[in-house]
């Protein structure tokens, strides 16, 4: 790192080494995207036709045209939304509830010495066992309704955020620690004004992990057991082996991840732009 | 000494230090430190320190790494509080923190999530100043370390000597008497460096602190102090309280001069070979030197 010149991590300019290489380098915007796209398209041709010439039942593997066409009816008919919303409202309030204690939970064990000795080896134990284990419990305790889904997606999704909390909040720099006690800042301010801050690359790192797992907790445990939401459906059109539905079911899910990752990602590089070295990578 | 007179001189516009006119800012009287290693075993990091430091002088220590300088500094800022002997802090017995008091650290350690200003602004929150006074003096310093215009920056878009001017800022918004460096400018290079001790002068000069100032550099601790207090390695004592009689206003152009030469050949050889050194160019007349 240079000290004597300002940071700000562009370059003055681009390098043109030659002719040729810097034409072939230039690169048109979103000619990536343009690039995985047509790819993802040559597979779903090739798939069509593979299934088609190979007379591949149904039920084994369905061609993408009737996925589609069952995408288009399920939510046409309205059938795929309803069951939406159950899945998605399960997903965002178990993981709101798993950042607000993951969060809350972990500064408490960072602070305290008492709430660390006490808690945190328990917590330690918990993590290594497999959350989805319980869900039949949950599903037991907590009925076939939303409840025990919001429960199970909260416990799955708790733990990468409660870790890492507890590692941000301890990793907090002495100088700085120095630089607050030296003014005889109190817990409170010096947790709020620099560990709190300080901590956030590591906790949005958590909650990246945990919305994945969210929606993981959400569908397992419609599976376990429930009366509605799309991995109930996936379990329903299972039994009728209607295949292509459960494709259709699984893009839908793919576009709620990819857009809940997205979300958080944003929040994130709203947040932490000061963070130079927080990761875009997926 | 008596070019000294006009820096040594108190000012009677700064009330604070003029509890009376013999009364030093800093005060340390047999001020010894005792860790105890991971092993257990027992580190005498600092023996029996006795320092005066007037208002409004500028003093430098050297030392060797491991002679418990950073130890002093810490004490005195209160970030130590676990010490034998007395602190006082402007007459007054003191441990603990204090508002009276700046530190710069080696590091920045700015606070990377806020702007130049509020960065600056720290201890005035901490602290409970009245923030719109504060937002004025702030954007005074900023001026004043050469940061004007930079108030909405922030840290990632500085360089390391920017960032360090921003920290001494921050050091001089609570208006303390008392300003303490902890080797400030050690991860510089050597041109920033020197640039950075000539507006560090300028600085001391508008402000009117008591500087008390950690370098490794021997010409760093000559061109800027009144006096350079020289320490041992393990345990941490005092060797050496040489005055700086150089005059002031101090230029780049001092560094050649035949004076200085003699008082950095001074301060190496009392690096080099400890109390044996023999006395030449100037005297401890005005420090209060004990030795133990």
């Amino acid at each position: 790192m240079t000290d004597t010149s300002p940071a700000n991590g562009k370059p003055a300019g681009p390098v043109i080494a030659s002719g040729r290489a810097s034409v072939r380098r230039r690169s048109i915007p979103g000619a990536d995207y343009l690039v995985s796209l047509s790819a993802f398209v040559v597979l779903l041709i090739v798939w069509e036709a593979a299934v088609r010439v190979l007379r591949v039942p149904d039920f084994i593997l369905p061609p993408p045209s009737a996925i589609f066409i069952s995408l288009y009816y399920g939510l046409k008919s309205g059938l795929f939304i309803e069951h939406f919303f159950v899945t998605a409202f399960q997903t965002l309030t178990g993981f709101m509830l798993a950042a607000f204690f993951g969060i809350g939970l972990g500064a408490l064990v960072a602070q305290f010495r008492i709430v660390e000795r006490t808690v945190y080896p328990w917590l330690v134990a918990l993590q290594t066992l497999p959350k989805i284990a319980i869900a039949p419990l949950i599903i037991i305790w907590a009925g076939y309704g939303i409840q025990s889904k919001v429960v199970i997606v909260a416990l799955v999704a708790l733990f990468p955020i409660l870790v890492n909390t507890i590692v941000g909040l301890k990793s907090c720099d002495q100088g700085k620690l120095d630089l607050m006690r030296s003014l005889g800042a109190t817990p409170w301010e010096t947790f709020r004004l620099v560990r709190l801050p300080n901590a956030l690359p590591f906790i949005f790192a958590g909650l990246n992990v945990a919305i994945v797992l969210a929606i993981l907790g959400s569908i397992v445990g419609e599976f376990v057991g429930s009366k509605a939401g799309l991995g109930n459906l996936i379990l329903e059109a299972n039994f009728q082996f209607n295949v292509a539905q459960m494709f259709a079911i699984l893009v839908i899910l793919g576009v709620f991840g990819v857009t809940l990752s997205m979300v958080v990602r944003f929040i994130q590089g709203r947040l932490l732009f000061w963070n130079a070295g927080f990761s875009q990578s997926i | 000494m008596g070019s000294l007179s006009t820096v040594l001189k108190l000012s009677p516009t700064n009330s604070r230090s003029q509890a009376s006119q013999d009364s030093s800012a800093v005060s340390l009287q047999n001020v010894s430190k005792t860790y105890s290693t991971a092993s257990g075993e027992q580190v005498n990091a600092l023996q029996k320190i006795n320092l005066d430091i007037r208002s409004q002088q500028f003093v430098s220590v050297i030392g060797a790494s491991g002679c418990g300088k950073t130890t002093l500094l810490r004490i005195i800022g209160g970030l130590e509080p676990e010490y034998d002997g007395d602190l006082l802090l402007n007459g007054n017995k003191r441990s603990g923190p204090t508002k009276d008091i700046g530190i710069v650290f080696q590091d920045a350690n700015l606070l990377p999530w806020r702007t130049v200003l509020d960065n600056v602004l720290l201890p005035a929150h901490v602290l409970k100043l009245q923030i719109k006074q504060a937002t004025a003096r702030a954007y005074e310093l900023l001026d004043l370390v050469g940061l004007k215009g930079f108030e909405a920056k922030y840290p990632f878009e500085l360089s390391g000597g920017m960032r360090q001017r921003v920290a001494i800022a921050r050091a001089l918004v609570h208006d303390p008497s008392v300003l303490l460096m902890d080797e400030p400018f050690g991860a510089l290079d050597a041109l920033t460096r020197e640039h950075m001790n000539l507006e560090l002068l300028k600085i001391w000069q508008a402000s009117k602190k008591t500087v008390f100032m950690i370098t490794h550099s021997i010409s760093e601790a000559a061109f800027m102090s009144d006096r350079v207090i020289v320490m041992s390695p393990r345990p941490g004592r005092i060797i050496e309280d040489v005055v700086i009689g150089l005059p002031r206003p101090r230029g780049l152009d001092l560094l050649s001069d035949a004076a200085f030469g003699n008082y950095t050949r001074r301060l190496r050889h009392l690096l080099d070979n400890g109390e044996d050194a023999p006395t030449i160019g100037s005297n401890a007349a005005s420090g209060r030197v004990h030795y133990d």
